[in-house]
Formats: structure tokens, C-alpha cells, sequence
């Protein structure tokens, strides 16, 4: 083998159906997660700002948990511990079942950082729009859902954006919990005994699929967030 | 936070509806409470053979501390570098120079994009790999002059052409590159956030570029940028823990993976005391950042109030919900 | 300057440590001993062993450490000359062994390591001390699963850094039986693999007998091992390529171990109760090159 071999490109394509299997379960399962942890962040920082004490400490106490433990510990829970361990499953198809408790884990970890994130949004709302919410007679969940929430929205979106950044480069920690995504693929090829000259296409290959799905969610928010800007 | 603005003193009905809710709330949580006790003990998950073990010293001793030892180790190590890292490639994006400013951003965001288990993989497992092909070619001696020079400060070994890190080395590869990329960010926002005028006073008085920037610009950047530093510190604690993928010696790995085939597989059992300890960890961290945003903000005002009911936001790119979201 | 001071202070701590290390790889380099030569004089060896193995190598709670493997170490450092208190062990793993024996951090690997061609490129094997055999290992209860053709169709645990799974469910030359059909589930390694079998996160674990038969012994009554062994793992000892004569003295002390009757003790006091017919004849060494 000579220095050219270790660029050379054969081995990776060779095996891309498998890399490319490997990044449409990243995909599947960084949507979803979106999705769930966009619904549990809000919630979460309408519990922490709610009348109800309860429902106050609930919200600061889930968050202070999940936002204090590593991603790694959550996800190795939710297989081993609550899947695994305490039997509770999905489905009897192992696939799925790891697939959707990788979706839970990681939406319930990145939802206290949309709810923290939301929060600051909050802060920057001024004290007028809800003594002028109030004052028309709007009542707290009136005045969060039509006032306050759209224009916390609107402020945090950027740091949202980093949020989903995030949660896109940690979709990665669910090798450790059962589910198979591109990074297993990925170790897998490298354990493989015949794949010897393909480390390095390998790793740009994988370097190159998630610039391809971060720039853009990236470059997305930043426009979003220009586009909404609140004028104040 | 107080969010007294969003609702008023309740009246005789808001406060019986509050009650209901807390009511119905409580019960909720109790029942969630109640299922988990229920599941455990119908898989015998109470059984005391699985939580003994960890009231014993001897478990402490020689799992969970030396672990712990690890954990604090990496994150230690990977701080300092992180933060030098950060330094450079921030001020360097800053730079009037294109040749330096192009190069740092297009460096600093790559990493950002990165996930750290990639990084850590590149470093782990790539120059056992390649290393051997290089020892043939002309670089051979350069790469044993580098590694018995440089890189064995982290435990880099070579012997007959093939490199291999241990896996300290690639946990610090991995938390530095992508720390530092963010320290980086951090740094830039908060020299951007010093007035402008602070920089033109310097100019004025006669300093060069490297005095403004050592004197004027960096220390009054440094007291901005502490609290998001402090929480990107804890996102970096808690990022050794992805370390367990590949089986360096840290708190997760030596609790987690190391006591329970001992003690009839009790991975919840350790599970829970592990994330207690990182829990415990991380709030000592937060309560620092807390206390050092409050000594900060002292000094800085804003135009109006806001829903924050006192002290002000954060700059841009400061709060450290903002940056502290990184990696798990 | 405070700042630059701190700068001129790094410089420096780089620069020192940068010629105390090449001082150091220098002399390392000239006095390159055989292992068996440094244990004769220095009464102490390292070894690396599992730590999560059930009686093969385990770390117990009290620090200690046991298994077949952790025995068979203790036996041949004796014959190196080395007491009991001169043995260190470390963790060795499938991602570092090769890499602790080539950097000199162990002097022996012994580790369910299999001897093979791609491996005797870069270590000198001792032995084997023991060849093992790929079995399948089920849940107790379980009869659905008697030959490795009925795993079509049910989840066989895959754990990380291994290539057993291969050997089941790919054809030659990674793989063997190429079943097509199995399902296969993700585990960081094989203590994970017993406690997904346990729970029915998984239906079977396939890998070498030996492994099996240590999780059978340790949780007795949850598992079974089929009995359908279908390769051979030649566990040899690693040493660090080239020192033959810690081969050959490797190779002298196992023939004793064997000839004395200490492998048989070994093998019944761990693997005994299993099901697993252990061999006791000394299994034919491989050339020490």
C-alpha cells in the first residue's frame, strides 16, 4: 500500500449503501426529535412560568435533572434501563423500539434546553406588552399563547437554531443505546477485517453528510431569524 | 425569574381553580411516581443485592472515585487547551488580515458542525490505520519525529510505524476541538461586545493593534464572557461522559459498565447513582456561573425593562442558553 | 503583562516537556529487553487482562481480580519468576491490545485473545493455552433455538468491537454460516449482550464458548450454551512482536500448567456445572516468530 491507497475512494463507495442506510436513520431520527422537543420545550417553559406552584416546581425540576445529566446516561437509560431492564417497549420488532426510545430520550434532553431557550426568549419581551395583556382582560394562558410566546419565539429563534444544531450532532450518541444510526455503520465498516485503505474517505465522507445537514439547518434559522426579527 | 408580570394576584376564583389544578397536577406526578415504583418492583428492581453495593466503601473506592478521577481529569485537561484554542482562533477571526481571519472562521466552524463523537473516533481509531502506510512512505520519519516529540505529551505511542492514542488523548482531541471552536465564538462575541469606542479611545492614546486588543478589549471581554464560558464548562463535563463509547476509564464507564456484571446486571441502580453524582457535579458548576454572572452584571445596564424583572439580557450570543447547548 | 507572561510560560512548560520526552524515548529505545529477561530481573510484569468478563477476567468490587484468564496470567508469571505481589494488571480491550503490547504499557496480553493471521502481522502469540470454539447461548427456557440455522428470524446480539456476529450472518471471509434473516441488536459489549438476553431484548448470543460459559456459571439457570460449536479461537498469549524468547518460555510454562494439572483444576473451578466440556490436553502450539 502506498500513501495514494489511503485516499482512495473505492472502499467508501463500495460500502455507501450502507453509510447512506446509516444517515437516513440519523435523519429519522433528528426529525422527530425536533419535532417532540420543540412540543416538550414549550410546555415545559409554560409549566416554569405558570401560576401554579406545582406545576412550577415540576417544570424547573425536570429541567435542572435532564439539563445536568450527560446525553450519554439518558439514552443508555431509556434501552437499557427502562427498554431493557423495566420491559418497556414499543414493539416486539427491536428496530423500532430502540428507534422510538432514541426519540424519546433525545427530545426529552433537548426540551429543557428549548424550554431554557424560550425562557430567555421571554425575558426579552417587555414588561409593557404583558401589563398591556393583562390590562384588556387576557388571562394567563390567553396572554402566554396570543402576547408573550409568539414574541418570545420570534427573539430566540437563533439560539433555537443552535439548539437543533445540537440535537443533529447528538442524534450520534445513540450508537451507545441500541439504535443504529451512521455512526454504528461507520464502526462497523472500521471493524470490518478487509476494509484497510478506507478510513480516511470514511470519515470524510461522514464529516461531509453532516456539514450537508447542519450548514443549511443553520444557514435556515439565521434567515428565519432575520425574516422575524422583532422591531423594537 | 420571577413571572409575576404574566398574571394577576389571583382573585377568590383564580385561586380555586389554582388549587384544582394543583390538585390534579400533584396526583398526576404521584401516579407517574407510583407507575415507576410499580414496574421496578414487578421486575424485582427493589431487591436490596442491587442497591447495596452501593453503600459499600470498597465500591467507591475502587470504581466510582477513580472514574470520578477520570472524569474531572479529561475535563480538566480539556479545558485549558479549549480555552487556549478558543483564544487564538477567536482573536484570530477578528484579524484585518484575510489570510488569518478565512482560514480560523472556516476552522472554528467546521468543528461546530462536528459531533464529538466523530472527533473522537477520528482520533481514536484513524492513525492506527493509516499510520502503518506512512511509516512506508517518505513521511515515515517525520511521523516518528512528531510522535516522540509532540504528541507523546498525551500518551501517543508509535512502535514499528503504527501510532496509537490511547483513549485520554482522544476524549481531549475530540472536547477541544469542538470547546474551543465554541470558546472561539464566545470570545468574538465579547470583544465585539465592548464599545467601539473603547477601541478608538486606545488607537487614540497612541497603542497598536496588539495593545488595544491585550489591554482595552480583552479584559473588559473576559468579565462578559465568564458566565457563558462557566456553561460551556458544564456542557464539556458532561460530554466526557460520550467517552464510554470508546472504553476510556471515566465515571460512566467504571460505574456503569464495570460494577453491574459484579452485582446481578444493576445498570438502572447504577444508572441512577451515576446521574446523581454528574447532577451534583454540574449544579456546583451552575451556582459558580450564577454567582459570577451576578457579580458581572453590576457594572452594565440596558435601555429598558424587560420581562426579566431586573439585570439585564444577555448580549447577543452571550446567554448561556445560547452556547451551552452543545454536545449533551 | 499579565497576558504575556502567561504566554512565555506556556512557551516554556511546551519547551521542557518537549526535551524531556525525547530525552526519554532516547533511552527507552537502546535497552529494549526481552519481557522474560525484565520479569527474571525485576520480579514484576503487567498484564493485560478483561474486566468485564465473567470467569475469564472480572474486576471485583474489592478490587481484586479473578477468572480463568486472570489465573492462567498469575500461573505463567510464577513460571516467569515473578510472586503474585509483582503482577499489575490492566484493562486490555479489543480496541487497545495491540497498541499496549506495541507501546510496551503490558508485557502480556491475556484476554480471550484469538490468534490470528492479521493479528501474527503485528504480535508474537504464546500458546494457544486454550482453543474455543463459536457457540450460541439462549435463554434456559428457551427451545426454539437448537442449531445456529434456527436463529433466522430472531435478534441476535451484536456487540461492539467484535466480529462474532459476522461469522453467523455474513459468508466467508469476514463471515461463515451467512444466515440470512437475523435480527441484529447493538450492545457495547458481551456483559451487555447476557443482560439483553436475560431481560428478552435479545434471543441468542454467539461468540466464543468460553465467554458463554461464564455468564452460564455466574447467572446459573438463566442461560444455556446449544452446543453447536462452529469455528476455532485459538486464545493465544500476546506478546510484543519479535521477543521469541518470551514465547518460548510462554509456551513452557502452559505445557506445565497442562502437565500438572492445574488447567484441569482451573477449567473445572470455573467453567464447571456449565454444560461446556472443557479440553484438557495441551492444544498444539503455534511457531513463536
Amino acid at each position: 500500500m502506498s500513501l495514494s491507497d489511503l485516499l482512495d475512494f473505492g472502499p467508501f463507495f463500495d460500502n455507501i449503501d450502507a453509510i447512506l442506510r446509516g444517515f437516513w436513520a440519523t435523519i429519522r431520527l433528528a426529525a422527530l426529535a425536533g419535532v417532540f422537543s420543540l412540543v416538550i420545550g414549550t410546555v415545559l417553559a409554560s409549566l416554569r412560568v405558570s401560576p401554579v406552584p406545582v406545576l412550577r416546581a415540576a417544570g424547573t425540576g425536570y429541567v435542572n435533572i435532564v439539563r445536568n445529566t450527560p446525553l450519554t446516561l439518558v439514552l443508555i437509560m431509556c434501552s437499557l434501563g427502562l427498554n431493557d431492564t423495566l420491559g418497556l417497549t414499543f414493539s416486539d420488532d427491536s428496530g423500532t423500539t430502540y428507534y422510538w426510545w432514541a426519540v424519546l430520550g433525545l427530545s426529552g434532553y433537548t426540551g429543557a434546553f428549548v424550554c431554557e431557550a424560550l425562557r430567555s426568549g421571554i425575558n426579552t419581551v417587555p414588561i409593557g406588552q404583558a401589563e398591556a395583556a393583562r390590562s384588556i382582560g387576557l388571562t394567563f394562558s390567553q396572554s402566554l399563547r396570543m402576547v408573550i410566546l409568539p414574541q418570545a419565539f420570534r427573539a430566540v429563534i437563533a439560539p433555537l437554531g443552535s439548539v437543533f444544531i445540537a440535537m443533529i450532532k447528538n442524534t450520534t450518541v445513540a450508537t451507545a443505546a441500541s439504535y443504529s444510526e451512521v455512526v454504528t455503520e461507520m464502526k462497523t465498516l472500521l471493524d470490518l477485517p478487509s476494509f484497510t485503505s478506507g478510513a480516511i474517505p470514511l470519515f470524510l465522507g461522514v464529516a461531509a453528510g453532516f456539514l450537508i445537514l447542519v450548514l443549511p439547518t443553520g444557514y435556515f434559522f439565521g434567515w428565519l431569524a432575520k425574516r422575524t426579527a422583532v422591531a423594537r | 425569574m420571577s413571572a409575576g408580570v404574566l398574571f394577576d394576584v389571583p382573585g377568590p376564583r383564580a385561586r380555586a381553580r389554582n388549587r384544582i389544578i394543583t390538585v390534579v397536577a400533584s396526583l398526576l406526578l404521584l401516579g407517574l411516581a407510583a407507575l415507576f415504583v410499580w414496574r421496578m418492583n414487578a421486575k424485582g428492581q427493589w431487591a436490596g443485592e442491587l442497591w447495596n453495593p452501593f453503600l459499600k466503601g470498597q465500591i467507591w473506592r475502587n470504581f466510582i472515585l477513580p472514574g470520578l478521577k477520570n472524569t474531572l481529569g479529561a475535563a480538566a485537561v480539556a479545558t485549558v487547551l479549549a480555552l487556549i484554542f478558543g483564544a487564538l482562533f477567536g482573536i484570530g477571526r477578528l484579524s484585518d488580515h484575510w489570510w488569518i481571519r478565512v482560514p480560523c472562521g472556516v476552522i472554528v466552524e467546521f468543528f461546530r458542525a462536528m459531533p464529538l463523537l466523530i472527533m473522537i473516533f477520528l482520533a481514536f481509531f484513524l492513525p492506527n490505520k493509516i499510520s502503518p502506510v506512512i511509516a512506508e512512505s517518505s513521511f515515515g520519519t517525520l511521523q516518528r519525529v512528531l510522535v516522540d516529540n509532540f504528541f507523546s505529551i498525551f500518551g501517543v505511542e508509535i512502535n514499528a510505524g503504527t501510532v496509537t492514542v490511547p483513549a485520554f488523548a482522544a476524549v481531549v482531541f475530540g472536547l477541544v476541538m469542538y470547546n474551543g471552536s465554541v470558546f472561539a465564538e464566545i470570545v468574538r462575541a465579547g470583544i465585539n461586545a465592548v464599545p467601539k469606542g473603547q477601541a478608538e479611545a486606545g488607537y487614540a492614546i497612541g497603542l497598536r493593534k496588539s495593545g488595544v486588543l491585550l489591554r482595552i478589549l480583552l479584559p473588559q471581554a473576559v468579565t462578559v464572557m465568564m458566565p457563558a464560558i462557566v456553561a460551556q464548562i458544564v456542557v464539556l463535563l458532561k460530554d466526557t461522559a460520550i467517552g464510554v463509547i470508546i472504553a476510556y476509564p471515566e465515571l460512566l464507564k467504571q460505574a456503569f459498565r464495570e460494577i453491574p456484571p459484579n452485582f446481578h446486571n444493576n445498570i438502572l441502580q447504577a444508572g441512577i447513582v451515576v446521574g446523581a453524582i454528574y447532577i451534583a457535579l454540574n449544579l456546583a458548576i451552575s451556582r459558580l456561573a450564577v454567582w459570577l454572572e451576578r457579580r458581572s452584571r453590576g457594572s452594565r445596564r440596558t435601555a429598558a425593562p424587560t420581562m426579566g424583572a431586573g439585570g439585564a439580557p444577555p448580549a447577543p450570543g452571550m446567554s448561556a442558553t445560547g452556547t451551552a447547548t452543545g454536545a449533551d | 503583562m499579565r497576558l504575556r507572561r502567561f504566554g512565555a510560560l506556556i512557551g516554556a512548560a511546551t519547551a521542557l516537556s518537549l526535551a524531556v520526552t525525547a530525552c526519554g524515548s532516547d533511552s527507552e529505545k537502546t535497552d529494549a529487553k526481552s519481557v522474560v529477561q525484565k520479569a527474571k530481573d525485576s520480579k514484576k510484569i503487567t498484564i493485560g487482562i478483561k474486566y468485564d468478563q465473567p470467569a475469564l477476567g472480572l474486576k471485583k468490587p474489592d478490587g481484586t481480580f479473578e477468572g480463568f484468564d486472570v489465573d492462567v496470567a498469575r500461573y505463567i508469571a510464577k513460571q516467569l519468576g515473578v510472586p503474585e505481589s509483582g503482577i499489575t494488571f490492566k484493562e486490555a480491550r479489543s480496541e487497545n491490545r495491540e497498541a499496549f503490547l506495541g507501546g510496551g504499557q503490558v508485557d502480556l496480553v491475556i484476554a480471550t485473545y484469538s490468534i490470528t493471521d492479521a493479528r501474527k502481522q503485528q504480535i508474537t502469540f504464546g500458546g494457544p493455552y486454550y482453543i474455543a470454539h463459536q457457540d450460541t447461548m439462549v435463554r434456559a427456557d428457551d427451545n426454539t433455538i437448537t442449531k445456529p440455522q434456527d436463529l433466522k428470524g430472531k435478534k441476535l446480539c451484536k456487540a461492539a468491537g467484535s466480529n462474532s456476529f459476522r461469522r453467523v450472518t455474513e459468508p466467508p471471509p469476514d463471515g461463515k454460516l451467512n444466515i440470512k434473516g437475523v435480527n441484529l441488536v447493538d450492545a457495547s459489549g458481551y456483559s451487555e449482550c447476557a443482560a439483553k438476553l436475560k431481560t428478552g431484548a435479545v434471543d441468542a448470543v454467539s461468540t466464543d464458548d468460553l465467554i458463554l460459559a461464564g455468564f452460564a456459571s455466574q447467572q446459573k439457570g438463566s442461560f444455556k450454551v446449544i452446543n453447536q460449536p462452529f469455528t476455532d479461537e485459538k486464545y493465544g498469549v500476546g506478546i510484543k512482536k519479535g521477543d521469541t524468547a518470551t514465547c518460548k518460555a510462554v509456551d513452557d510454562a502452559i505445557t506445565k500448567m497442562y502437565s500438572d494439572g492445574t488447567a484441569k483444576t482451573l477449567l473445572d473451578k470455573y467453567f464447571g456445572g456449565t454444560g461446556l466440556k472443557p479440553v484438557t490436553t495441551v492444544p498444539p502450539f503455534e511457531t513463536c516468530a
